[in-house]
């Protein structure tokens, strides 16, 4: 069990990793703190998938040389996966910031909690 | 290859491309073409209907230049088709019942950027209905996510931007696990298409390696779309959402959004892990159980507001229970069933959402039940369509919630003793708990308001928003009495499908 965990030691980080961002995404108060569970959390997905695709030894694939077996490079197809989800997460952070700084703006605080019970004592319109 | 071959991929495209043009348009000009866009994906998606009927079987339509284990295709049956016209019809009538009074809530200035959103929407709904890579679904629920923020988000007061908060922060999470179950699943199988995926899973699961990452993998991407969907546990967001943003925007999120990932959900469930594996992993019964737990808590919930949206918002989280226990019955019949629960559930809860907009309205912009007394008096067409939709929801002869009961109730009778006794009373409780909240409401917007309260002078409402109401509830009672065609085509279409 060890043994397996250790040979596959970048997923198991990365799970835990995982874990973390989650859990700080899920439970911490503090919007921003939230925001870096999430910028973690996904961070962590592609830990996970880079270190899938790589394979020891071989080269990123990129063709130099006229070298065009695959048999030399690297699996492509995680990488861009990985460039896709880097597009997602950055424009989830900006989401989440922008709406921050709107509840911030409106009432002076980052904590969910209390932000969520000063709306409640607002009269909805 | 014919050109009706092609619209299914036009109707996405269009959408993208209207989303692209409407940002620079002025509010008026977005506002006819957004409508004119859904009009023409509901003509096409029609178009596409009628053809797969024609077919024996589904197509794919390779997207780029990479053949099938590599590159990206969209796969289109009758059941892809059938689910885009109902959606597509239903975001129409919702775009034109409801987009005359969304100045009330977006300024004129916003109004072009909410254009944008309602077709990234269609556009991401379209896509995961069609699409046959994980991948491309995957990065569609995140477009899908963030466009059904902002179609809260428009709604600039504190309630809204703390629900839009809470519902962006459960998606992220739930996004985060379909994102994990996603790169684990291409871990172990190495595809992203769905059937060289089955294949590998199919594989994997006879030579019994990697048996627990794929009872993970499962998990992960079942709760993460369940998450989204608003499952009974994992529904914290959906009231305030719904009960806050701007009625269309609720209509839309509740109508349509949830039930595209559901039919992810079915689409990963029969095409990627097959639903003899998912039985092995016992994933159906906590979706039947959550289901059941759902349909009672939602109503339950429901039944103890004192504010007529967020009745309406708890009721969503009861319908989507029946969805997920007809999914959870992992059989034909069951899928079937949740299937057109979900169409009779889009037409209906729409329309619910618009017409109880229209009843507040004309009673002051007070939610509460006792200032709605005498409204179905004041906005008569209101009144009848808010009634009707109600009985769908209760699940009265003649409308479409009946006979999506009727179905999952006889899907039920194959089941083993225990299951389908708790089916039959699971779905007696909670007709008789919709009644309850329902019929209340529909009571008291009958009752005669108190002689010295005084109303605001109702606003003129416009006799297209009428119409469309009307062909909405049209379209509610049809599914009642014309079910018969409309399940063989989900039944064939599951067949395909598969």
């Amino acid at each position: 069990m060890l043994q397996a965990l250790y040979e596959n030691i970048e997923q198991t980080v990365a799970v835990i990793l995982f874990g973390i961002g989650f859990v700080i995404l899920l439970l911490q108060r503090n919007l921003i703190r939230k925001i870096i569970g999430l910028n973690i959390m996904s961070t962590a997905t592609y830990l996970f998938l880079a270190s899938m695709g790589y394979i020891h030894g071989r080269k990123a694939p990129i063709v130099v040389d006229g070298v065009t077996q695959a048999i030399h490079y690297i699996n492509p197809v995680p990488t861009g996966l990985v460039l896709t989800g880097i597009v997602v997460s950055v424009s989830f952070t900006g989401m989440m910031l922008a709406l921050t700084v709107r509840l911030y703006r409106r009432y002076r605080t980052l904590d969910i909690d209390q932000i969520a019970l000063m709306a409640r004592q607002e009269e909805v319109e | 290859m014919s050109l009706a071959h092609n619209f299914p991929f036009f109707t996405i495209l269009l959408c993208l491309l209207a989303g692209v043009v409407t940002s620079v348009l002025k509010p008026r000009a977005a506002k006819y073409l957004t409508l004119l866009v859904s009009l023409v994906v509901l003509g096409l998606s029609a178009a596409t209907l009628v053809l797969t009927l024609r077919l024996e079987s589904s197509y794919s339509f390779m997207m780029g230049h990479f053949p099938a284990p590599w590159g990206n295709e969209i796969r289109i049956g009758r059941l892809e088709a059938l689910m885009a016209t109902g959606f597509s019809a239903v975001l129409f009538i919702t775009l034109v019942a409801g987009l005359y009074h969304m100045p009330m809530f977006v300024s004129q200035k916003k109004f072009s950027l909410y254009c944008i959103m309602v077709d990234l929407a269609l556009a991401s709904v379209l896509v995961m209905l069609y699409t046959n890579d994980l991948f491309t679904a995957y990065v569609f629920i995140e477009i899908i996510t963030i466009a059904s923020c902002a179609l809260v988000i428009v709604r600039q007061n504190g309630h809204t931007l703390v629900a839009a908060t809470r519902y962006l922060i459960m998606n992220l999470l739930a996004s985060g696990l379909v994102l994990l179950g996603i790169a684990m699943l291409y871990g172990i199988t190495g595809h992203l298409l769905m059937e060289p995926l089955q294949e590998a899973v199919r594989e994997i699961y006879q030579t019994g390696n990697y048996a627990q990452p794929l009872t993970v993998v499962i998990a992960l991407i079942t709760v993460g779309l369940a998450i989204k969907s608003a499952l009974f546990p994992f529904h914290a967001w959906a009231p305030d959402t719904y009960a806050f943003g701007p009625p269309m925007s609720s209509a839309i999120l509740s109508g349509i959004i949830s039930k595209a990932y559901i039919f992810l959900l079915i689409k990963f469930f029969y095409r990627v892990i097959g639903f003899d594996i998912i039985r092995q992993s016992h994933i159906d019964d906590f979706l039947f159980y959550c289901g059941v737990a759902g349909m009672i808590m939602g109503s339950v919930m429901a039944i103890s507001q004192r504010d007529i949206r967020r009745m309406v918002a708890y009721s969503s989280v009861a319908q989507i229970g029946y969805v997920y226990m007809g999914l959870g019955m992992a059989s034909m019949a069951g899928v079937a069933a949740a299937l057109f629960q979900m169409l009779a559930h889009a037409a209906a809860k729409s329309l619910l959402f618009l017409s109880t907009h229209e009843l507040v309205s004309v009673s002051g912009n007070h939610k509460r039940f006792h200032s709605l007394h005498g409204a179905g008096y004041r906005n008569v067409a209101a009144g009848i369509v808010f009634t009707v939709s109600a009985m769908s929801m209760v699940g009265i002869p003649f409308t479409g919630g009946f006979i999506a009961k009727l179905y999952l109730a006889s899907a039920a009778i194959p089941l083993g003793g225990g299951m389908r006794v708790l089916v039959l009373v699971a779905l007696a409780v909670s007709t008789l708990l919709n009644a309850v909240y329902f019929l209340h409401t529909v009571v008291s917007i009958y009752r005669r308001p108190a002689e010295d309260v005084l109303y605001p002078p109702a606003h003129h409402i416009p006799r297209y928003v009428v119409a469309a109401l009307f062909v909405s509830m049209l379209m509610t009672v049809y599914l009642g009495i014309g079910s018969g065609p409309i399940m063989r085509v989900i039944e064939s279409g599951l067949k395909m499908f598969a």
